[in-house]
């Protein structure tokens, strides 16, 4: 077969694969915080459309698609448009750079780390371009809040992914993983890859606008924010983005700092790391990505809301200093050589 | 000195706060099976019982000759806040005293203006009416809630006393 | 908006934003106009009366015992101290002597009725400042005391139990026990509010120092009720000019001094505290005895003005009857709390951001049926 017609097949398959897997991820994030929510609120959830309220997102898709995509009289049309599919851009992206199990991948770039920090800041563009171009205060001034709360925190998340980047020396994710084949990097470096992780969650919940750090589409105070005049399948795309950008945040901590596919070995105990490797290695990322769902999901259910102020204090008095000096710090460890 | 000190007493202090409030929720979470207190309620009809004071609806019960034991005195209406009980009762010549006596035609009760205040119930001297605990009365036509509330061919129980 | 636009001396200008009467933080239709420059509130005028009922113009034509019922829907989380109130101020001006199980099962009523209102307004203020799992809390407590209610009373909310001289039916036989359980399962449940929300660190970020009511403002504006208290104004009736059974109990009157947003937040869960102790001392020496004196069908007030004064979970609730002999009052008038405390709105909000008015609205614990009636 002719080289351009097999990388044009390649390409089909790949697209094709990536978009129904953000479509179950969506669906079946949306299901969980749902659960999830209900569970910390003493209530039962979902439970009337399917069995267990399996349908359920089912069914809010479909209303959302049978609603009037309307725009916004006096708006920029195109640019308001656009930005749900901006929005949508940059986690596909991501997506097909993570391993999911042994070379269940899409890309393999040597640069991955550094790649995947890049694209993550094309979101913002998303949220400032729908804020502006509605045409409406609320919508501005959070996408003025949005914009300058996600430009701030991909600072500390970069400098915390950093962080296992000097002790495992190579920006290629699965390098990244085969580094931790005798040991996840969070138990083996230990003081500053805790600290890594802690600023890494923190940031990782301001960048997608979640938990403690959603003020710029309030509820009880703008009604909505940056996304106040979408409807219909256009906030869809907000809302899916929301979800799988938080996946992504995930499942690069889990393959970071939690070894990724890699089972739990113990290095030096063979035995026990043979019977570890009996679980398929799929099934060990699945369970690291729910168990920080679940935690960042916990995060948004008990904690109130931070302002403005407080959010970029928090980030530049506060995790951006913290991170430089975790920073030194763990250079110093790995020239010393003191990590398991 | 101190600054650095109290730098990371605000870190460390907030952290634990945090770490304790996740306590609180997380407990909730790990015995959700337990704790909900939520009921499912279309599905529980037929187990649902309400306390017996509960106000749902003004009724006039009848026992099993379908005798009540409603006057006319109009005690109820007089107490009603605002109208919600009408009683139309007129003077009937009675054949045993020979004089003329109020006897019960129909006690119209407005369901839709009814605000379940139990003055009617409180003032009504021989127990006439009482309030039932059923609550669910939606109907699709208003008309519906105006009730009669002795029902057809129903009389006077002959024990009631005025 | 028919005002002039005032233009900064750096080109830049102030806006205009509707906080309209549907909001999700306004709790009930209150249409809040702020004048903001940039984030700042500069001034903020509460426009009234998208629920207003003329509840004192139904009470010309209705007798003294129909008029209790309207009353329950004024402030309908307080709606036993509403009765209670008038109740009252008709006993007072009639001189009947309401026997002594009634006072102590009013009493007992009316602190329940206080708990239920602080725990719903707890668990709004956590999800108006964003942690919702806090609404689900406070209402589960709420909802405790609401089965206890609808038991003895038959209604949960609206409950029109008292009557001029006493209370409409005897207590349910299990009254006392429920309300013993429910005593000691919330007091295990308190402490995990304090965990929840007054502990943590965003929170008290958000709180402290926001909102400042100085002690001359509140009396000035006639601030009562635990945000006038958090002030230092000392304005609790229930200690000042005592009624009912209060004379004879022992609770402590909580003040503050600094009038920020977290004193009064601190002021309503030690109110609960207090309200606790006070019904732990009532519910086993209820007295046996009548429920309700003997008053005439037809109740007729002398000629005169009566007041009434009692302390609502809101503050303090005045009661105005001016009576000309007949059987309907000639004029009804309520001195609502929440009509002066939102008079201060304006004082506390200038200067602070939007989220900080959220903030200071949730603590000011607005009913807005109460302000408009």
């Amino acid at each position: 077969m002719p080289e351009a017609l097999v990388i044009t097949i390649e390409w089909i398959t790949m697209g094709t694969l990536a978009i129904l897997f953000v479509a179950l991820l969506g669906l079946s994030l949306v299901y969980g915080e749902r659960k999830v929510a209900a569970w910390f609120q003493q209530r039962i959830g979902p439970n009337r459309v399917g069995p267990q309220g399996i349908l359920q997102t089912v069914a809010d898709i479909t209303k959302l698609i049978m609603k009037e995509p309307l725009t916004a009289g006096r708006s920029d049309h195109f640019l308001y448009n656009l930005a749900p599919f901006i929005m949508m851009l940059a986690p596909f992206i991501v997506i097909s750079m993570i391993p999911y199990a042994k070379g269940l991948h899409i890309l393999d770039m040597d640069v991955g780390v550094f790649f995947v920090t890049a694209v993550s800041g094309v979101g913002v563009l998303g949220v400032l371009l729908s804020g502006w171009a509605s045409n409406n205060k609320y919508s501005l001034i959070g996408a003025m809040r949005s914009g300058a709360q996600i430009v701030s925190y991909e600072l500390s998340a970069g400098l915390a992914i950093l962080t296992v980047i000097v002790l495992s020396g190579s920006l290629q994710f699965s390098e990244i993983i085969e580094s931790q084949r005798e040991g996840w990097w969070i138990f083996r470096g230990h003081i500053p890859v805790w600290i890594a992780f802690l600023v890494f969650l923190i940031s990782g919940t301001a960048e997608t606008n979640r938990g403690p750090f959603d003020l710029a589409e309030a509820e009880s105070e703008l009604t909505a924010g940056f996304h106040t005049e979408y409807s219909g399948i256009k906030f869809a795309f907000f809302f899916l983005a929301e979800y799988v950008n938080l996946f992504i945040i995930v499942s690069i901590a889990a393959t970071v700092f939690l070894g990724g596919w890699m089972p739990f070995h113990i290095g030096g105990l063979d035995g026990f790391n043979a019977v570890m490797d009996y679980i398929p290695p799929i099934f060990w990322f699945l369970g690291k990505v729910t168990f920080l769902i679940i935690l960042i999901m916990w995060f948004k259910w008990t904690f109130p809301r931070l302002r403005i102020d407080q959010i970029l204090t928090l980030e530049w008095k506060y995790l951006l200093p913290i991170s430089l000096v975790n920073l030194v710090l763990v250079a110093f460890i790995t020239l010393m050589g003191w990590y398991f | 000195m101190s600054s650095i000190v109290n730098y990371f007493k605000t870190v460390f202090g907030g952290l634990k706060t945090l770490v304790q409030g996740m306590g609180v929720t997380g407990y909730y979470f790990r015995n959700a099976r337990k704790e909900i207190i939520t009921q499912k309620y279309p599905d529980n009809r037929s187990t649902l019982k309400m306390y017996d004071m509960f106000r749902g609806v003004v009724v006039m019960p009848h026992d099993e000759n379908n005798m009540h034991r409603c006057t006319g005195c109009s005690a109820c209406e007089i107490a009603c806040p605002n109208g919600s009980i009408e009683i139309i009762a007129p003077r009937v010549l009675d054949p045993e005293t020979g004089r003329k006596k109020k006897v019960i035609d129909k006690h119209v009760y407005h369901y839709s203006m009814c605000t379940l205040c139990n003055l009617c119930i409180i003032a009504c001297p021989t127990d006439a009416i009482i309030m039932d605990q059923t609550f669910e009365h939606a109907v699709y036509d208003r008309s519906l809630l105006t009730q009669v509330l002795n029902r057809e061919g129903s009389k006077l129980n002959p024990e009631v006393k005025e | 908006m028919s005002q002039d636009i005032i233009m900064n001396p750096d080109g830049t200008q102030e806006y205009f934003i509707n906080m309209g009467p549907q909001h999700p933080s306004t709790h009930g239709v209150l249409r809040l106009v702020l004048t903001l420059d940039g984030e700042i509130i500069e001034k903020v005028e509460p426009h009234l009366g998208y629920i207003h009922r003329s509840i004192e113009k139904m009470c010309e034509k209705d007798n003294y015992r129909q008029i209790i019922h309207l009353t329950d829907r004024m402030d309908y989380l307080s709606a036993h101290m509403n009765n209670h109130a008038v109740c009252l101020a008709i006993e007072n001006g009639l001189s009947v002597e309401v026997p002594e199980r009634a006072v102590v099962i009013r009493t007992i009523m009316d602190e329940l009725t206080r708990i239920s209102s602080h725990t719903l307004w707890w668990g709004v203020m956590g999800m108006d400042l964003g942690a919702i799992t806090s609404f689900l809390y406070g209402f589960r407590d709420h909802e405790h005391i609401t089965e206890i209610f609808e038991e003895t009373c038959g209604a949960r909310l609206t409950m029109n139990y008292n009557v001029p001289g006493g209370v409409m039916f005897d207590l349910h036989p299990d009254f006392v026990k429920k309300t013993k359980a429910f005593l000691a399962d919330f007091k295990t449940k308190l402490p995990e509010y304090d965990t929840l929300l007054s502990n943590n660190v965003i929170f008290l970020e958000r709180t402290k120092g926001v909102g400042i009511l100085t002690k001359e403002m509140a009396i000035s504006y006639g601030v009562t009720g635990p945000a006038g208290r958090a002030s230092g104004f000392a304005s609790d009736v229930r200690k000042h000019e005592p009624y009912s059974k209060y004379p004879n109990v022992d609770f402590k009157e909580i003040l503050y001094t600094e009038g920020d947003t977290f004193s009064r937040y601190k002021a309503r869960i030690d109110e609960m505290w207090e309200s606790i102790k006070i019904i732990e001392q009532l519910i086993d020496v209820i007295p046996e005895g009548d429920f309700v004196a003997k008053t005439r069908n037809v109740i007729k007030l002398p000629k005169g003005e009566f007041y009434q004064k009692v302390e609502t979970a809101r503050g303090e609730l005045g009661v105005f009857i001016v009576s000309d002999g007949k059987m309907q009052p000639y004029r009804m008038k309520f001195r609502s709390p929440g009509f002066s405390n939102l008079s201060a709105l304006n004082e506390m909000a200038k200067g602070g951001k939007i989220a900080d008015l959220v903030a200071t609205m949730s603590t000011l614990d607005l009913v807005v049926p109460d302000i408009d009636r």
